[in-house]
């Protein structure tokens, strides 16, 4: 806002070219969570929508069935994951008749990469995560950065409150400076009430998590939905 | 990159049953390179008032030492000890008298009432806002960080052991996934008839 009306004053007006600005990106927040068990996975996301201090939905879920072993978890800029996620879905379908089967989840995961990455200098302005289970029936979870570079890891957490919710996984599931304990793999009710746990404490603090969440744990059997309230201020 | 944000840098506070803790990182960097691991960032300001300043360190070195000088003048005047309140508002004024031109430190209170041992813990912001809580501060460059492990960890009337390990997991956690703050940390328990100072390993990297 030009409050002492300078440029409208043709004395102070500058000459030459004027630039006009377009910013193509907008941010809708948002958090994703994955962790990776013995013979399942975990993928779980929180359902609010919101731009600045305003709330478009309390009902998003940002969660997207890719296959029946594969759950993507994308956040960001909700433009781009409605074309990322379009463009996916296409490439998978492309697959599916090409090769008469379904992508398994370690291929997604390198798709999704290489999308990501032609797309370096302009790139989807959205945060993934990759959950669903590897050739040998075991949980895995890839996690990306906007521009393709990913890794496989037992639990990420990515998106608005991922810095609230990491160190946390790091201590409950990756026993990080704990001495002395015993290593017990994750069970399925464990990873699902840590996730209701971490939530609420990210509900608590970032105004961009909220409302509630959507838990899918995938096994060999599919991809199981379970809801979980948040609190919605 | 912020000036508050230029030597790296975390301190947090927490409550528990008639006692409080305080705790902070050793760390101190010039942006990506570590200089020193055993630098002061928590300092006594009386026998069970602490004060902790996560910031720029020139700034924390010089408000610990103007504060130390206040808190004399104080001392002499009333002849008494300072309430970790009182301090509060003398930390505050520090600050303020600087609104336009600032020490570039978020201040971190710990302390208990030398009369009737009432648990006490504060932040403030870097021109001195206040802000009293009856949980838990957190101060730093890993602050975020610092406020999940605490939401999940933190829970009421906890006896001193207890506070130490929370505060401490609560810490070093937020710490390692902070590449400017880390490098060792220490603790003080406070408790009315004793303080207690650990000092604790960290990753080093």
């Amino acid at each position: 806002m030009d409050i002492l009306q300078i440029n409208q004053t043709s004395d102070y007006k500058k000459a030459g070219p004027l630039q006009a600005h377009f910013n193509p990106y907008s941010y809708n927040g948002g958090t994703v969570l994955a962790i990776a068990g013995e013979n399942f996975s975990v993928i779980a996301s929180d359902t609010r929508l919101s731009e600045g201090f305003s709330i478009h939905t309390r009902e998003n879920p940002k969660t997207y069935k890719l296959t029946d072993t594969t759950v993507l978890g994308a956040c960001g800029f909700h433009g781009d994951v409605l074309t990322l996620t379009k463009v996916l879905d296409a490439r998978l379908k492309i697959y599916e008749q090409d090769h008469h089967k379904q992508m398994t989840t370690g291929a997604v995961a390198a798709m999704l990469s290489t999308m990501l990455y032609h797309r370096r200098f302009f790139p989807y302005y959205v945060y993934n995560i990759v959950a669903g289970l590897d050739d040998e029936g075991k949980g895995c979870v890839y996690s990306f950065d906007p521009v393709g570079s990913y890794e496989r890891e037992a639990y990420r957490a990515g998106g608005s409150a991922s810095a609230m919710l990491q160190p946390l996984l790091d201590n409950q599931i990756g026993f990080k400076n704990q001495q002395g304990v015993t290593r017990i793999p994750l069970s399925r009710e464990k990873a699902v009430n840590l996730v209701k746990d971490v939530f609420i404490s990210a509900a608590e603090r970032d105004i961009y998590t909220g409302d509630s969440i959507l838990i899918n744990v995938i096994t060999k059997d599919g991809v199981t939905d379970e809801r979980f309230p948040l609190r919605r201020d | 990159m912020s000036i508050l944000a230029y030597n790296g840098a975390a301190v947090i506070a927490m409550k528990g049953k008639e006692c409080v803790a305080i705790a902070a990182d050793r760390r101190f960097g010039i942006q990506a390179q570590t200089v020193n691991t055993d630098f002061q960032k928590i300092f006594e300001m009386g026998p069970r008032v602490y004060i902790g300043l996560p910031g720029l360190a020139t700034d924390v070195q010089t408000v610990a030492q103007r504060l130390q000088f206040k808190l004399n003048l104080y001392e002499l005047r009333e002849n008494r000890r300072i309430k970790p309140k009182t301090f509060m508002s003398m930390v505050s004024n520090l600050l303020y008298e600087r609104r336009f031109g600032p020490y570039f430190v978020e201040p971190v209170i710990a302390g208990l009432d030398p009369k009737t041992n009432e648990p006490f813990v504060a932040s403030m912001d870097l021109i001195g806002c206040p802000m009293v809580t009856n949980d838990f501060v957190v101060s730093g460059t890993c602050s975020e960080q610092m406020y999940g492990m605490c939401e999940s960890l933190w829970e009421p009337d906890m006896e001193p052991d207890d506070l130490f390990e929370t505060i401490s997991q609560a810490l070093l956690n937020a710490l390692d996934r902070d590449a400017v703050s880390g490098w060792g940390a220490v603790v003080y328990v406070i408790e009315k008839d004793k303080v207690t100072r650990k000092e604790l390993k960290t990753r080093m990297d």
